[in-house]
């Protein structure tokens, strides 16, 4: 890692056209203790080796041209042909982290970052159309599963809102889901009322096993659909009024932990 | 292994088994050749048969609702035109790269000339018509190039279309199916729809032969030939401005050019100039000299309000939001502005709404120096969704279709910007058939030391964001004249479509560019164009000194950049095309300005300079094309002489009686659930999920409230800036059915109703300001213009009373439909917005239940006001008196309440509007989860006349001015303290049970229903 021990680790929140939620992920790494800022990535893509200065890069959630090609598609392909790719591989090699939340989530699918190995026809994952077929804007209860990734916390529950309209995890085969099961790689679910699968709209979307985010295989790439950085303040959570006249004391949205977590493992 | 959905993935498909879908190898389709075919690379994505396809299932049902039997499964493949001098290693990279998914899709390819073999399904192909935006095309023309797949300087363009598959049934032949398709799968005003051709168009719209100045004569008609000229050049001048414009170039001794026309057209069109607001109007002997300066502006100007910065007279009106933050910028600022898009979403609902709130994005990106978009609201009024088809008038849509095409497109645009879409409203009745309203506004954010623009002279008119095409022409026009059976049938490339993330393009741009100082000016392109915009700035021309000059511009017209080759000058000049911005740049700061915007990949443009002449002079490649007086074509616009009169219409009071023939067997378990049914108080929930009102991370009071998060809040709160507690809280109402019979009522209830809507999160009446947004019928006949006088005076009566000052306002006063001889107008509605600061907002409150045991005050008098109510609609009775608040008590009701929230008394607290108490009290219990025991008895009103029965009066009442309120028992006192002077008594408690339950005045049961039932009925209506 490059940060040094006891300044901030720095933080680079990358945006292209129609990323929209750069502002709050830069707020939300700068409440988690970071020392963030943003960059276009066709202007990091000039500049690579800048890359090396930060512990932590994240894909900021928006509609990246318009995905009008299909969800994260042309931004992804940017980043496979341009310059950007190659550097993000070896920001993880360096052992830093990289977020994509939602369109970052899908961005970082196309990309092939969670599948280092395969060759992009080969990718087994894909992020689809809601089986609602539209975008839905509403709150879900995720729950962290340990695996591969170390600042997770097995078996917390928290709030935290979607708002997508391709956010159904898939894969390709049966066999692609265990491999990711059996490396840990299953890293956040949607969580419903009762036993058995979450249901909608619990899963919003219909992902298979309810898988709501991943990581790859060193645990230090996350991508998930929901969008945590707006769960930062006490007033988010929808029913915080309720929790209040309940004699609750809410200092901040449990988003933020999430992305506390984080940020204490990139300064380590 | 869990499935979630049940027709979620391709999981149980084993991996050695899985079809292989290599879009590396995509091996050219089954295709035949034909000359007719397009000569481009043909590209089809189809999911993968083992994946399901939940657009062709969208596409299904469609044609199902139409009409369509006996459907198999409708697929949906998305096409692509690629240019034919690709190589085919380029297009199968196209391909890998761009244009399928590897675990999705399956794709086809076809070459040149060359065209699918029939096949076992109908295939339906839908294409935009040439020259109609097309946004997907442009990103996939920039990644080709991007990518090096399509050379940079290479010629060619990109098309896209769908192709739907539609097994042969029983039920129906290819003509039924082609019938179905062009109403449910496409929109025949931009596309073409085809079943059984595989022909596509590939090619760019038809070059008009290039020309320079074209006179037009003008000295020698006489009055007919004049009102033939405006009629047959879309002017949509009368004769008295016709008269105007003759005399002027006669003065002139000269004849004036096409352009100038199309200017002067653009300039004095009702919808830029409000020549009804801003004209004479004579009701009942009296003249009224400027009805916006007599009524809704004067208001705000005897208010004088500190923290009003700036009013009706830029694009939005701005008021003071956080002076503490950011002090050395004089604190923030928040500017809003709504807008009504109504003819263009007739004509086509996707892209007249989409482009409507793109339109009031870039009114809040150009007030000052612009300002951040923080909030989008939207409010629709339509048809009823189960309006039999015959009575879908000739040349109309179906009202399902308008809705869902209305919400798609404020969804798609909103939500690409990122702008939260957070309040508003739907509306229906038979009076929007044929005209249906669109309105949209903006919240914007702004540091209070950009709220001032200027103009030097020698200032470079620089042009950025899209390019232009014929996209819009004559919109302003448009927009002021009556729609027609023919409306439909316009010309193609005339319909705006937008563009969201060319839009987001901008927005990035221009705030980095403001922050850097780098312009001085700024206004959007709006109605009519470039020739609006230039043309209002120009006129606002300064000395460095501060002295107001004559203006002035100098434009050269070829310096714009075009979508497409062949665009006449003046076409150029008044195109609508969206996403443009017109900025004023210092002559030293040119090449910076340019470069902001070109980092964020849009493109900005010099095309002329501001000067002091007095002149707006038009040049295309060198040749003057126009030269006009600034002065004559602001100011010279004939101000009319309108009559207005006004007679109420004559219905005898139907007055309020129970339920059911006899009291004694009255049904109001039924007629309560029947009014929470009744669609203009059901929920919306599928319209607000589809939109997101997350984005930002700034919500504090959402659009749904309660333990199910589905119940309809009153207002909504947003915070935001980091380092300040303060919010701002925004509310709006409408009352179409109270215009009808009183409108002067119905104005005063329609403000009453959105204060009521912010002060009940939190808002703080006296700092709360109003938005005014009328949709009239053709104002030149006087019993609409005489209910519009009525209205603004109202206006004027209730801003005066509440101290809540108008800051900006629209009008669209011409929304009639003619048929034949016939000439339908929509009934009279005004949309109120308002917007108040909340002083903190952890002080907030929503309007769930919260705690068994505690008390339910109501707030506010009760009257019998029914006229217009839900409750007379549903009975189906019409007259009486319309609600509208005591002026003189009002305001002490949303001082007092907003104070009681500041010490944390309040709980809950709703607002009573459509419904009444009943449906007030259901929402809030549905909400908490809980039931409630209410007693009638208990409430203190004046007597009511005979007619009225008083359980029925006091639930379904719409009296204005009133709250439902949930306090603890033990501050009860000190609430009831704080409220003093107010009508404020426990009408009953939160209860342990599930059931809500209401006691009559002679103590009998009359409404006992369970909250699971009340939640059924409101939630159990249409669903899109």
């Amino acid at each position: 890692m490059s940060s040094a021990i006891g300044t901030k680790v720095k933080a680079l929140v990358l945006r292209t056209a129609g990323t929209n939620c750069e502002d709050e992920s830069v707020r939300a790494l700068q409440r988690a203790g970071a020392d963030a800022e943003m960059a276009r990535t066709d202007a990091a893509a000039r500049d690579v080796e800048r890359l090396g200065a930060y512990g932590i890069l994240v894909f900021a959630g928006g509609f990246s041209y318009g995905d009008d090609l299909g969800s994260g598609r042309v931004w992804g392909s940017e980043l496979r042909a341009g310059g950007l790719g190659d550097a993000l591989r070896r920001h993880v090699d360096r052992g830093g982290v990289i977020l994509g939340v939602c369109n970052g989530f899908q961005v970082l699918v196309e990309s092939g970052l969670f599948e280092p190995d395969a060759a992009p026809e080969e990718r087994s994952i894909a992020l689809y159309a809601n089986a609602s077929n539209h975008y839905e804007c509403r709150w879900v209860t995720l729950r962290e599963h340990g695996g591969n990734c170390a600042w997770l916390q097995d078996g917390l529950e928290w709030p935290c809102p979607v708002a997508h309209g391709e956010g159904r995890f898939v894969v390709k085969t049966a066999a692609a889901l265990e491999r990711l099961r059996a490396n840990g790689q299953l890293a956040l679910t949607y969580v419903g009322q009762g036993a058995g699968g979450a249901g909608y709209p619990a899963n919003p979307n219909g992902a298979v096993a309810d898988i709501a985010g991943i990581t790859d295989p060193t645990g230090r790439v996350f991508g998930l659909m929901p969008h945590p950085e707006r769960n930062i303040d006490p007033w988010n959570h929808p029913e915080w009024t309720r929790l209040q006249a309940a004699g609750q004391r809410r200092e901040a949205g449990e988003g933020l932990s999430f992305w506390r977590r984080m940020v204490e493992f990139a300064s380590k | 292994m869990p499935d979630a959905a049940p027709h979620s993935t391709p999981t149980s498909t084993s991996e050695s088994t899985s079809p292989v879908s290599a879009p590396a190898a995509a091996p050219a389709a089954a295709s035949v050749p034909s000359p007719s075919g397009p000569h481009a690379w043909r590209v089809e994505a189809f999911r993968r048969r083992d994946v399901d396809d939940p657009e062709g299932g969208h596409a299904r049902a469609a044609l199902a609702e139409v009409g369509l039997a006996g459907l198999g499964d409708v697929r949906l493949g998305r096409g692509y035109l690629l240019p034919p001098t690709l190589s085919p290693d380029a297009v199968a990279r196209a391909v890998r790269e761009l244009l399928a998914d590897p675990v999705l899709d399956d794709v086809r390819l076809y070459a040149p000339a060359t065209v699918p073999a029939p096949s076992a399904a109908h295939r339906v192909l839908v294409a935009r018509k040439p020259g109609v935006m097309d946004p997907s095309a442009l990103t996939l023309e920039r990644a080709l190039r991007r990518a090096g797949i399509l050379g940079a300087e290479e010629g060619g363009h990109v098309a896209t279309f769908r192709a739907f598959e539609v097994p042969h049934g029983a039920g129906f032949d290819a003509a039924a199916l082609a019938a179905a398709a062009r109403r449910g799968l496409g929109n025949e005003v931009i596309e073409t729809i085809t079943v059984g051709s595989e022909a596509l168009s590939y090619g760019v719209p038809s070059a008009r032969p290039k020309h320079g100045r074209v006179t037009v004569t003008l000295s020698t008609l006489d009055d007919a030939a004049l009102l033939a000229l405006s009629e047959s050049g879309q002017l949509s001048l009368d004769l008295v401005e016709m008269r105007a414009v003759q005399a002027h170039y006669q003065a002139a001794c000269r004849e004036p050019s096409i352009a100038e026309l199309e200017t002067i057209a653009q300039t004095w069109s009702e919808h830029c100039q409000h020549k009804t607001f801003r004209g004479l109007i004579e009701m009942d002997g009296q003249v009224i000299d400027n009805l916006l300066k007599s009524t809704i502006a004067a208001a705000t100007h005897e208010l004088a309000k500190p923290w009003c910065v700036s009013v009706f007279h830029d694009n939005a009106g701005v008021v003071e939001f956080e002076p503490d933050v950011d002090p050395e910028r004089g604190g923030w600022c928040l500017a809003f502005k709504v807008e009504t898009h109504n003819h263009p979403s007739a004509i086509d609902p996707y892209g007249g709404a989409g482009t409507g709130i793109g339109g009031v994005i870039r009114d809040i990106l150009g007030v000052g120096l612009g300002a951040k978009p923080i909030a989008n609201t939207d409010a629709f009024f339509v048809g009823p969704m189960d309006l039999p088809d015959a009575r879908v008038p000739k040349g109309s849509m179906h009202p399902r279709r308008i809705l869902r095409g209305v919400v798609a497109g404020v969804r798609d645009y909103g939500n690409r910007m990122g702008i939260p879409t957070t309040s508003g409203g739907v509306w229906f009745d038979e009076g929007y058939v044929a005209n249906p309203l669109v309105y949209a506004g903006t919240v914007g954010l702004m540091p209070r030391d950009c709220v001032e623009k200027e103009i030097f002279p020698g200032d470079v008119i620089l042009v950025v964001g899209g390019r232009t095409g014929r996209d819009g022409i004559h919109g302003a026009t448009f927009s002021s004249v009556e729609l027609h059976e023919e409306s439909e049938t316009e010309d193609a490339a005339s319909v705006q479509i937008g563009d969201a993330i060319q839009e987001k393009r901008v927005l990035d741009g221009l705030l980095r560019a403001r922050d850097l100082g780098l312009y001085r000016a700024v206004t959007d392109c709006g109605a009519g164009g470039l020739s609006s915009a230039i043309g209002e700035m120009g006129a606002a021309g300064k000395t460095k000194a501060g002295a107001a000059t004559k203006g002035g511009a100098l434009v050269d017209l070829e310096r714009v950049p075009l979508k497409y080759p062949g665009l006449a000058p003046e076409e150029i000049w008044i195109s609508e095309a969206q996403e443009r911005m017109v900025l004023a740049v210092p002559p030293e700061h040119l090449a910076a300005c340019i470069a902001t915007f070109a980092a964020e990949d849009c493109e900005a443009t010099a095309i002329g300079t501001f000067t002091d002449t007095g002149r707006l002079v038009l040049r295309y490649e060198g040749e003057v094309i126009g030269d006009m007086d600034l002065h004559f074509l602001h100011e010279g616009t004939p101000r009319p002489t309108r009559k207005a009169t006004w007679t109420a219409p004559n219905l005898p009071d139907p007055g309020c009686p129970p339920p059911g023939d006899d009291p004694a067997s009255a049904d109001w378990n039924g007629a309560l659930l029947a009014l929470l049914r009744r669609p203009n108080v059901a929920s919306k929930q599928w319209i607000v999920r589809q939109y997101d009102h997350e984005v930002q991370g700034m919500s504090v009071v959402k659009p749904f409230a309660g333990v199910r998060r589905d119940a309809p809040s009153d207002g909504v709160v947003l915070k935001p800036l980091a380092s300040s507690q303060k919010g701002v809280a925004l509310g709006s109402a409408a009352h179409p059915r109270y215009g009808i019979l009183e409108p002067e009522r119905m104005a005063l209830a329609s403000i009453d109703e959105a204060l009521r809507n912010v002060v009940a999160v939190g808002g703080d009446p006296a700092r709360t300001s109003l938005l005014d947004n009328f949709s009239w019928g053709n104002c030149k006949k006087p019993d609409r213009l005489g209910a519009l006088v009525k209205a603004s005076r109202a206006c004027y009566d209730a801003a005066k009373a509440y101290g809540t000052p108008f800051i900006s306002g629209k009008d669209s006063l011409n929304n009639e439909y003619r048929i034949g001889e016939e000439s339908l107008a929509i009934p009279p509605t005004l949309y109120i917005s308002a917007l108040s600061i909340v002083p903190n907002v952890a002080n907030c409150v929503t309007m769930d239940v919260k705690q068994k045991g505690n008390l339910l005050l109501l707030v506010g008098g009760t009257k019998a006001e029914l006229g217009g109510s839900e409750y007379h609609a549903h009975l189906g009775l019409h007259g009486g008196t319309v609600p509208a608040p005591d002026l003189k008590k009002a305001p002490a009701v949303f001082a007092k309440l907003h104070g009681a929230m500041k010490l944390k008394q309040v709980l809950a607290c709703h607002d009573l509007s459509e419904g009444g108490l009943a449906v007030a009290l259901a929402e809030m219990c549905m909400a908490g989860g809980l039931g409630a025991d209410v007693d009638l008895a208990v409430i203190d009103h004046e007597a009511f006349e005979a007619g009225y029965d008083t359980d029925a009066t006091l639930l379904f009442s719409e009296s204005c001015t009133r709250f439902l309120v949930e306090v603890e028992p033990g501050k009860k006192f000190n609430f009831q303290t704080k409220m003093m002077g107010v009508p404020c008594i426990p009408i009953g408690r939160v209860s342990g049970g599930t059931r809500i339950k209401v006691k009559g005045v002679d103590g009998r049961s009359v409404i006992d229903v369970s909250v699971d039932e009340a939640h059924a009925a409101f939630h159990g209506g249409f669903q899109g």
